[in-house]
């Protein structure tokens, strides 16, 4: 256990060393919240198409932007990982007597980190746009939890298709086809109760949809966990742990 | 189990062989490596040297066939072997964003060494591999000669009984290569490092090796010391001359075009 911790947290030191070395990733990231609260939220929100109860149309989509940005930014973890197989850093770690869940939850603790500074990004544009935040420091603390498990599933989710597809230029294709149903197929822009019986199927075994009930309730004044926190955080934590064990058997097939 | 004296050999291997599809990589071969021993293993591209070495780092598993790498063996005791092995890749594999320091305590963590004794041995090993005034800059602005350095230290940190090491001066000026040279050689006298090392360098397989095997299509066509292996072929038989007669003619490009792509990129990027 304690040889688990020392190795997983070499590897997140190292990426986060990374991350404060070259954050133009981030800021960049940063610019897709914006685009989607100011310009797609306040413009849906005239509209009043879409019935989401007691909340205001952009209180309803700042969770799922969140989400969304989480989502975005741990997916492309395996681009990460299939340019350190390309140069030899996989080989490295695996030639290591680390062990094989060390390196895979190092990966995925990092992007939990990575998607911090997102719930950061989302929380400063809903409070200039004055969303209804919940300012309570256990709420505060309990969507950041959210937030790094699901920056976790997301990124070990990207690292197993980067496991099977093994090059740049696939799995850019694959990333792109995978993220915007992922998002569509979720509560994120619009509540499950109105979506047609074939996609809300669909949204419920998506995990991004409990990461959003989840943050929804924890987020926003008046917003509301429609499965409850003890669900949401079931399901996701049972994701996080079929995802590892998957991830953990097809990283070193990396190396070969 | 083996009975007869299983710790003789750093490493052993039997009938070790590797398929990838139709494609027989490696096709059983017998390798003995005694402790202490600079082993060069030598070949055309594609002759399935790195083959051999990712097996024996536990990185591929055998199709069939077995080995042992310090007395353990590579399919039932992995972790056993990692521990006691160091290996540089055919690619750099130092990562670039990192500095030189921050690569080593990577390792230093990654093998476990105990944190008093973590700081001293990376000081030593950048000491070592003259590298000490460039600890704290960023990789990417390293030269080719010093990424290859760096690699050794990493490898070497953790003291380990085998070092492996696939084509370790590809694309380095002869100044860095000596160097390299230099420094396997110290590690040897100074820890009794056994070293396995795969060259297309007939300088590097003469001056430096021990003991050479020639792979030819994943089979092994000749083993012993060069200067036999020389002698063997006639008296005024080169080194040039020995590969050209075992590795199955000029160094043709046998390898698939990722290989060759990859040997370049190496070769590439050091220079
Ligand atoms: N992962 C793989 N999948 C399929 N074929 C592979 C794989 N790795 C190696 N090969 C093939 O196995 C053969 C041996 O390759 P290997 O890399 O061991 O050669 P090598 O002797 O190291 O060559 P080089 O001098 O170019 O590095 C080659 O034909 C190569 O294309
Ligand atoms: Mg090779």
């Amino acid at each position: 256990m304690k040889r688990f911790i020392r190795e997983s947290a070499a590897i997140v030191e190292v990426e986060l060393i990374k991350l404060i070395r070259d954050p133009t990733e981030l800021v960049s990231r940063a610019v897709q919240p914006v685009l989607w609260l100011v310009v797609f939220g306040q413009v849906l929100a005239q509209v009043r198409g879409i019935h989401t109860g007691q909340l205001s149309y952009l209180a309803f989509i700042t969770p799922g932007i969140l989400a969304q940005s989480v989502l975005f930014s741990a997916i492309f973890y395996g681009i990460a990982v299939i340019w350190e197989r390309d140069l030899g850093v996989v080989h490295k770690l695996l030639a290591s007597p680390a062990h094989r869940l060390s390196l895979v939850f190092g990966k995925a603790l990092a992007a939990g980190f990575r998607g911090l500074v997102q719930a950061v990004v989302v929380y400063l544009i809903a409070l200039v746009m004055h969303v209804s935040l919940r300012l309570e420091p256990l709420a505060i603390f309990a969507v950041l939890a959210n937030v790094m498990l699901g920056s976790a599933i997301f990124a070990t989710f990207s690292l197993i298709i980067a496991c099977i597809v093994k090059t740049r230029e696939r799995f850019m294709g694959i990333g792109q086809l995978l993220t915007m149903p992922l998002f569509f197929a979720s509560n994120a822009i619009y509540p499950l109760d109105i979506m047609p019986g074939w996609l809300r199927f669909i949204a419920q075994a998506n995990p991004l949809t409990y990461l959003i009930d989840a943050l929804r309730g924890l987020m926003i004044i008046g917003g509301e966990s429609v499965h409850g926190y003890a669900v949401d955080f079931a399901v996701m934590s049972v994701t996080f742990t079929v995802l590892l064990f998957i991830a953990v058997r097809l990283y070193p097939t990396l190396a070969e | 189990m083996d009975t007869a004296a299983p710790d003789k050999f750093a490493i052993e291997t039997s009938a070790l062989t590797r398929q990838f599809g139709h494609l027989t990589a490696v096709d059983h071969i017998e390798l003995r490596v005694p402790y202490g021993e600079i082993f060069g293993l030598l070949g055309a591209n594609g002759a399935g040297k790195s083959t051999v070495i990712k097996m024996l780092t536990t990185l591929l598993s055998p199709s069939s066939g077995s080995a042992t790498v310090g007395g353990f063996d590579i399919i039932k005791s992995p972790g056993d072997v990692r521990r006691r092995i160091g290996y540089v890749s055919q690619l750099l594999s130092a990562d670039g964003t990192l500095t030189g320091y921050e690569n080593l305590r990577l390792s230093a963590k990654l093998y476990g060494l105990p944190r008093a004794e973590r700081n001293g041995r990376i000081a030593d090993a950048l000491d070592f591999m003259g590298l000490a005034d460039s600890a704290h800059k960023l990789v990417r602005t390293y030269s080719g000669g010093m990424v290859r350095r760096l690699e050794l230290a990493q490898a070497m940190l953790h003291r380990p009984t085998v070092l492996f090491l696939d084509e370790p001066t590809i694309g380095l000026d002869p100044v860095a290569r000596h160097m390299v040279w230099d420094r396997l050689l110290d590690l040897r006298r100074d820890y009794g490092m056994t070293v396995l090392i795969t060259t297309h360098d007939m300088e590097e397989a003469e001056t430096l090796c021990d003991k050479l095997a020639i792979l030819h299509r994943g089979r092994v066509s000749v083993q012993g010391k060069p200067a036999e292996l020389r002698r063997e072929l006639g008296t005024d038989a080169t080194m040039d001359d020995v590969f050209a007669h075992y590795a199955g003619g000029l160094i043709h490009e046998s390898g698939t075009f990722r290989e060759v792509e990859q040997t370049r990129r190496t070769a590439h990027r050091l220079g």
